[in-house]
């Protein structure tokens, strides 16, 4: 089973990328869970958001205490909040930011794999709005494939309708664009 | 086998209301049973339902509007959760006492003050004596699959009386997850139309509601009692009916892994899915004799099959979701002890009170608690209840 975490803050739809992960993994057959962090929902705080993916069904119903991914929507939150709490040794963060691997690695101290990508460029120039969700499930599939990337093209289309397109072209060309570091020895 | 779909719980319940064909919801928003109802909203307006959807002020407004159209003769169903079910509380009284067979989905929450939208057990226990049939559902199958029965049973003539389906508040109802619908023709073939044997018809005028004088009044009240303990075998008979058509059987208490043990914990909702997992780590990791018990039928309640299920058993760990302020024991713990105290060999019975107001109950938590009765039963202590993982 992979547990998956993502940060954002309120309105930047890190639920909806949670559920477009658990809905593209049921699509090929897999079992899932998305769920919100169950908060009141407020414009610009940090929230969080849950998924599992698993091949057998999945029974545990509680928040995810020791991810194997983390997905960082927005990269300010990491100043505020502790992202990579929990998350297993050999996990995996996934980060939005403009920064270069190392640097963060020096900024924030991080030791875990890395997959990282300018998803704010990105979003900014495909959809013209800040908003990283769609963006990010490109990374967060290019760092591990917990499902294929085609997978989550049925369940943007029909999430997004008129702009599915750009959503999925954001997607994408962020899985292009993703570079993976392994973990620091 | 159907193709697994992925989809909000909620969503998923909005569905088997769909496929139940029904004729009137009159309903309130309230977190976190909204997404039930605004959907279902949605399917009326598009035409994809063609069914009364009855807009109102509260939900006092709303059981009120389900018991006219109920009494109509039309199949009715409503969902509210916490504030909204404790508003309706005047009027769930009645529909019971007026044999309606009104389904309603309790995504259950918890009832202020502090206020809180998180799941807890608080709203159903404060409507416990009201007269309905409650049932839990576990997963969001379990909720779609108990929706579709619960007409079929609630609308039986040896029935007639309202159902409420538990789902656990956000752990539930905003969850997605993998369902397997059945198809309008699957459903048909199961779920017959309405046939109301009594219903408010001008052409044929009946009175509804009369007063109860003290020469009556009593024997209403048992009648309306019988109904609902002979409820029971109804119930069991449809879970079988669903069972032999589509493969998923349900049970009013749910037994997991209890064959040789000698420890068993209690649940009642969809903790008892988290409880298995702990159940698997000390059954094959540590070599513990425990169990699970998942009580699926709240009302009425299976007293029979309860104590047929803990024979032989030594300590019973009862989790409760909710609390009887200064009583005798945690609502579900203290009536498994009333119920067993007659019997023979009762096992130890130790009530927890878990996961209060959204607080998490962990794979831990499950295991710390069947270590801790074990204890209580070692040393027979004498407690009336305990609350597990609060600060103090």
């Amino acid at each position: 089973m992979i547990e998956v975490r993502i940060h954002g803050r309120g309105g930047q739809g890190g639920v909806t990328s949670a559920e477009m992960l658990a809905i593209a993994a049921i699509s090929e057959g897999k079992y899932a869970q998305a769920f919100p962090s169950f908060g009141p929902e407020r414009r610009g705080a940090p929230v969080i958001a849950f998924a599992r993916v698993s091949d057998t069904k999945i029974r545990n119903r509680t928040k995810v205490y020791a991810p194997d991914i983390v997905v960082v929507l927005d990269p300010s939150v990491m100043k505020i909040v502790d992202v990579e709490e929990g998350l297993k040794e050999d996990g995996l963060l996934v980060i939005n930011s403009g920064k270069s691997i190392d640097e963060l690695r020096q900024e924030f101290g991080f030791k875990t794999a890395i997959a990282k990508v300018d998803a704010t460029r990105i979003a900014m120039e495909e959809l013209g709005l800040p908003i990283t969700n769609t963006t990010m499930l490109g990374a967060l599939v290019k760092g591990k494939e917990v499902i294929s990337l085609d997978s989550l093209v049925a369940p943007l289309e029909k999430r997004f309708g008129r702009i599915a397109a750009r959503n999925i072209k954001a997607m994408q060309r962020a899985y292009k664009e993703t570079i993976v570091a392994g973990k620091e020895s | 086998m159907a193709k697994k779909i992925g989809i909000e719980v909620s969503l998923a319940i909005s569905e088997a209301v769909k496929l139940a064909d029904v004729d009137a919801i009159a309903a309130y928003p309230i977190t976190p049973q909204t997404h039930i109802v605004e959907h279902l909203s949605e399917l009326v307006a598009d035409g994809d339902l063609n069914a009364e959807f009855i807009p109102v002020e509260s939900e006092h407004s709303a059981m009120s509007v389900c018991a006219g159209t109920s009494a109509a003769g039309a199949r009715t169903y409503t969902a509210t959760s916490s504030q909204g079910l404790a508003l309706m509380n005047e009027i769930l009284f009645i529909i019971p006492a007026l044999r309606l067979p009104v389904v309603m989905t309790l995504a259950n929450r918890s009832l202020s003050g502090p206020i809180s939208i998180w799941n807890d057990h608080s709203d159903l226990m404060s409507v416990r004596d009201t007269g309905w049939i409650s049932i839990f559902a576990e997963n969001g199958q379990e909720a779609f699959d108990l929706t579709l029965q619960s007409f079929k049973i609630a609308e039986d003539h040896r029935v007639m009386l309202p159902i409420n389906v538990n789902i656990d508040g956000f752990t539930l109802s905003h969850v997605i997850e993998p369902h397997e619908f059945l198809s309008q023709e699957e459903v048909d073939s199961f779920l017959p139309p309405y046939d109301p044997p009594l219903q408010l018809n001008p052409d044929k005028p009946v009175s509804m509601g009369m007063v109860g004088i003290p020469e009556i009044y009593f024997e209403a009240k048992k009648a309306q009692d019988v109904a609902l303990i002979e409820s029971k075998a109804v119930i069991k008979e449809v879970f079988q009916e669903f069972g032999e058509k589509f493969g998923r059987t349900y049970n009013v208490i749910e037994s997991y892994r209890a064959e040789d043990a000698e420890t068993l914990l209690l649940t009642m909702g969809s903790i008892g899915e988290t409880a298995m997992e702990a159940i698997d780590i000390m059954k094959d990791e540590q070599g513990k004799k425990v169990g699970l018990l998942r009580l699926r039928l709240w009302r009425p309640f299976p007293v029979d099959e309860l104590r047929e299920l803990v024979k032989g058993i030594k300590t019973l760990a009862v989790i409760d979701r909710a609390v009887s302020f200064g009583g005798t024991g945690a609502p579900v713990g203290g009536e498994i002890r009333s119920a067993l105290y007659s019997t023979e060999d009762r096992p130890y019975v130790a009530s927890f009170i878990a996961g209060l107001g959204g607080r998490d109950v962990t794979i831990k938590d499950f295991m710390d608690m069947v270590n801790l009765a074990e204890k209580m039963e070692t040393e027979q202590e004498v407690h009336e209840y305990k609350m597990i993982g609060v600060r103090e």
